[in-house]
């Protein structure tokens, strides 16, 4: 495998009405080889409807040194949560 | 059943294409350039196994001897096959395989929708389901054999002597009841060349089948059948 073979992350598609999510990568030359190598390597038992590949390095990640400040402020906001509210008993449909 | 269906020498004509090439393809497995061309090609390869499967158990079934798949996979002599020439020839390099596969899957193309409405309607069953994987199979084949033919340099050179080399067998995949797919599998053939900037060997030579089985056929049918041979019935 040469230089030019880059990486690319491949997301499925398991059905109609649901998300791409995020399968694995492969290695390739272009993106329509990606693409084949994305089918051939991720649905092959059906898998998947429809199928995303995108160079990884195209993709922008967030720093793991920086989860402190990125997530941990979300910890204990339970008013974010709409369980976090008592419905009047008035609301009987919500 | 009517006298329209396909005889039996018909096939396993195609049953032993499909099992010959797919024998081959597997010899890439650990050996591809990269683990996803290994995947590719068994992909390919286990493609054309399932094809072949079909088409011995139609076959078995219609002789009404009792022959199983496996009786026509592991237990006839090279002699017996009638697969073309073209299948066995040796996977050389990347693109030695990619053209074999090219020149293969434009005549697949051909053959298995010639039989999609056909009038042999156990094979069109298959024909529907084999299209779609034949179709992707030319998908691939193809995109490589431009990729290298309109690559670098050294790939231009080693596709050219590639289609060289296995130009001669193109006549031998068509037999004589074939007729009619010749003139789609040379447009077909014609425009992939195109695209990769190869061309037809001029004044090539045609392949003459000879009336003994080669000595490629021969070795490759050895190494296949010397488990099932040394233990008879044996499964995984």
């Amino acid at each position: 495998m040469s230089d030019n073979w880059n990486l690319w992350e491949v997301f499925v598609r398991p059905r109609r009405g649901l998300d791409h999510v995020h399968a694995g990568s492969v290695h390739a030359p272009d993106a329509e080889i990606a693409l084949q190598h994305a089918r051939d390597l991720f649905t092959r038992r059906g898998e998947g409807v429809s199928l995303w590949v995108v160079r990884s390095a195209d993709i922008v990640a967030s720093d793991p040194g920086d989860a402190g400040e990125l997530f941990d402020p979300a910890d204990g906001k339970d008013y974010r949560y709409p369980t976090h509210y008592e419905l009047p008993d008035e609301v009987a449909n919500m | 059943m009517g006298a329209t269906v396909l005889s039996n020498d018909e096939l396993l004509r195609h049953a032993d294409r499909a099992m010959v090439l797919a024998q081959r393809l597997t010899e890439w497995i650990a050996h591809a350039p990269d683990l996803e061309e290994d995947m590719a090609l068994a992909n390919l390869g286990l493609d054309l196994l399932g094809q072949a499967r079909s088409l011995y158990t139609l076959a078995g079934a219609r002789e009404g001897a009792g022959r199983t798949e496996d009786d026509f996979a592991y237990l006839r002599e090279a002699r017996e096959f009638r697969n073309p020439a073209l299948v066995e020839q040796p996977n050389g390099d990347f693109a030695a395989t990619i053209v074999r596969q090219f020149l293969h899957d434009a005549y697949a193309i051909e053959w298995w929708t010639a039989r999609v409405d056909g009038p042999d309607p156990d094979v069109g069953a298959l024909a529907a389901k084999v299209v779609k994987e034949t179709t992707y199979h030319l998908r691939y084949s193809r995109g490589w054999l431009v990729r290298l033919g309109d690559g670098t340099d050294e790939s231009h050179r080693r596709t050219s002597a590639a289609v060289d080399a296995l130009w001669p067998f193109v006549g031998d995949l068509f037999a004589p009841s074939d007729a009619a797919l010749r003139p789609g599998f040379d447009d077909r053939v014609a425009a992939g060349f195109a695209d990769a900037t190869v061309s037809v060997p001029a004044g090539a030579e045609a392949f003459t089948p000879a009336t003994e089985p080669s000595p490629l056929l021969v070795e490759l049918l050895a190494e296949m059948q010397s488990l099932h041979r040394a233990h008879p019935g044996v499964s995984w």
